[in-house]
């Protein structure tokens, strides 16, 4: 089982070749558009720009719309940032109250959190919900919106991990005299870094690339998210193929970026458990 | 014994206080469980300008009438079968790739899990554009083998397809990182115990690693079946359910008639909506669950 034995190179390259062709081309197809003029862009073919254009076009996303893309990243990231902190955090201890407790209040529970995995949120009722509160359209209730609709999804990934963490820690600790808040926050938290960060990227890149909520929850100017530039470029710029996909990756940087800081510890957080639901 | 054992269980349970589940509690219950609830209240009313009223069922009966309805529910179907049966099976061939000793094992693994990072929108429109006839290369690609003369996406049968091809094409990162994290939990005294036996290694696979996968598969079908089914953001960014009616799901459906003012209409169809999934996934679930194997 050399991980250098000839057979094990030439898969790689086979495999290489077929993922290139797959995975690559659509994205170097972005950019390769997105660093065109905008007559080359307009015919859509696959081929190499005869000018390159990507600062200009760069510059052109980011000048378009008075500096629109600026005010939907502000949005976008607070919106990610505080629903994705508030999520985490309260997901991870309400998830470890119901592992804890088990009995009648994990049933009840469990039922809630596989009922929200399962239902589709009813968008009209929670519109007017927010409207009689006198919130809608307003970023914090966008923030809980997100927080609302991911609970199950993170209740579920950290339950699976906290299930695999022995209850005699927990009792240690007490012994020691720590109350139930430190004990969550100084014994039980640090033990679910790996976990946390596969729900902190997942849940990221939810709400970064959500675009149907928005839409719904954030009808108003100025609270766009980067999102919906896309289509304000798309309508607006109609013919501007270079700027559309200019603005496609310019708003994929982010989530790459995170990637790119936690990319090796996603799948240890799925390991231990996690994937059993 | 029985006095005591009771109170040390209730000192136990005073350390894990119920109330550190209020705060997610709340903005769950307040955001989600009571709009699914008054969901059925605000399906029997029909808005005009400034009023309300009680219509009954008569939303529902509108609701399933609409001559799109059935065309709707079987690309749902079709949707959401399709693209989960794929992910299953190519994100399990790609882990099992994936885990075994190949080279560029880490730079394969991030060109595989990058689509999940796009924006979805992101994606549709770029595929739009490579499946555009005549110009965009997998057009051409097809053409090669006398692929249709509209487009994929111009084409009323093949409209739906292309659209779960690219699904899966985006969404099977996450299915084969799942699908890695479960390999990687299975302890490896199994692999040595086969390998003593002299076992083949396609029966290494059957008999062995597509067992103990059970939960991670469960999992995939499972999240991506729901995801299936309420799909709504790849659909609208390609077709907008066209051409015609062609790529409709009931997602989009319902979200056409929010956007055409009929809110009770579209909260009616929301709530058949929800009962399908319900009706589909439950007992799917349990189905699966009850199948996997301890490891």
């Amino acid at each position: 089982m050399k991980k250098n034995s000839p057979k094990n190179w030439a898969l790689g390259l086979i495999a290489l070749a077929v993922a290139t062709v797959i995975f690559v081309i659509p994205f170097a197809f972005i950019f390769l558009t997105a660093s065109k003029g905008t007559e080359q862009a307009s015919k859509l073919q696959f081929d190499l720009p005869k000018q390159w254009h990507f600062w200009t076009n760069l510059v052109d996303v980011f000048k378009a719309n008075d500096y629109m893309i600026f005010r939907a990243f502000n949005n976008s990231i607070w919106l990610t940032v505080f629903s994705v902190s508030i999520l985490v955090v309260l997901a991870a201890l309400a998830a470890w109250i119901i592992d804890r407790r088990g009995g009648r209040f994990a049933k009840i529970a469990n039922f809630f959190v596989l009922s929200g995995l399962i239902i589709p949120p009813a968008v009209v009722p929670t519109i007017f919900l927010l409207q009689s509160l006198g919130i809608y359209g307003s970023f914090p209730s966008m923030v809980l919106i997100e927080v609302a609709y991911g609970t199950s999804f993170t209740i579920m990934i950290f339950r699976a991990f906290i299930s695999s963490i022995p209850r005699e820690l927990d009792e240690a600790a007490v012994l020691d005299g720590v109350n139930s808040i430190q004990l969550f926050f100084r014994v039980i938290f640090p033990l679910l870094r790996s976990v946390m960060i596969t729900a902190i990227i997942l849940n990221s890149v939810f709400v970064f690339n959500d675009f149907v909520n928005p839409l719904y929850f954030l009808a108003g100017d100025g609270t766009e998210t980067v999102q919906l530039t896309l289509y304000n470029f798309n309508s607006q710029y109609n013919t501007d193929y270079n700027l559309l996909f200019m603005d496609i990756l310019v708003i994929t940087v982010p989530m790459v970026i995170m990637f790119a800081i936690f990319n090796k510890r996603i799948v240890a957080g799925m390991t231990a458990g996690a994937v059993k639901g | 014994m029985k006095i005591r054992k009771s109170k040390l269980a209730i000192a136990r349970l005073k350390q894990y206080p119920m109330w550190f589940t209020i705060p997610l509690g709340l903005i769950f219950v307040f955001l989600y469980l009571v709009p699914t609830v008054t969901a059925f209240y605000y399906s029997t009313q029909r808005w005009t300008l400034f009023d309300t009223s009680y219509v009954g069922l008569d939303n529902f009966s509108l609701f399933f009438k609409d001559p799109f309805l059935l065309g709707g529910i079987v690309h749902t179907f079709i949707y959401a079968f399709l693209t989960s049966g794929l992910k299953v099976v190519i994100g399990m061939f790609f882990g099992v790739v994936l885990m075994s000793n190949i080279k560029f094992r880490s730079l394969l693994r991030n060109l595989v899990f990058f689509p999940v990072l796009v924006s979805t929108i992101g994606v549709g429109i770029t595929f739009q554009e490579l499946m555009k006839p005549e110009v965009g290369i997998l057009d051409q690609a097809l053409h090669v083998f006398g692929i249709p003369q509209e487009g994929l996406l111009g084409n009323v049968t093949t409209a739906i397809y292309a659209i779960v091809a690219v699904d899966v094409w985006k969404g099977v990162g996450l299915a084969t990182v799942i699908y890695i994290a479960g390999m990687a939990a299975i302890p490896q005294e199994y692999y040595e115990a086969a390998k003593v036996d002299g076992v083949s290694t396609w029966q290494n696979f059957r008999h062995i690693i597509l067992p103990l996968l059970r939960p991670a598969t469960n999992t995939v079908i499972i999240l991506s079946l729901i995801g299936g089914l309420r799909s709504f953001d790849l659909i609208w960014a390609m077709t907008g359910g066209g051409p015609g009616f062609a790529s409709d799901v009931l997602a989009s459906l319902i979200y056409k008639k929010y956007q055409s003012g009929f809110y009770g209409l579209s909260t009616a169809g929301n709530v058949v909506m929800s009962l399908l999934i319900l009706i589909l996934v439950l007992p799917l679930s349990r189905y699966l669950t009850k199948r996997e194997v301890e490891i």
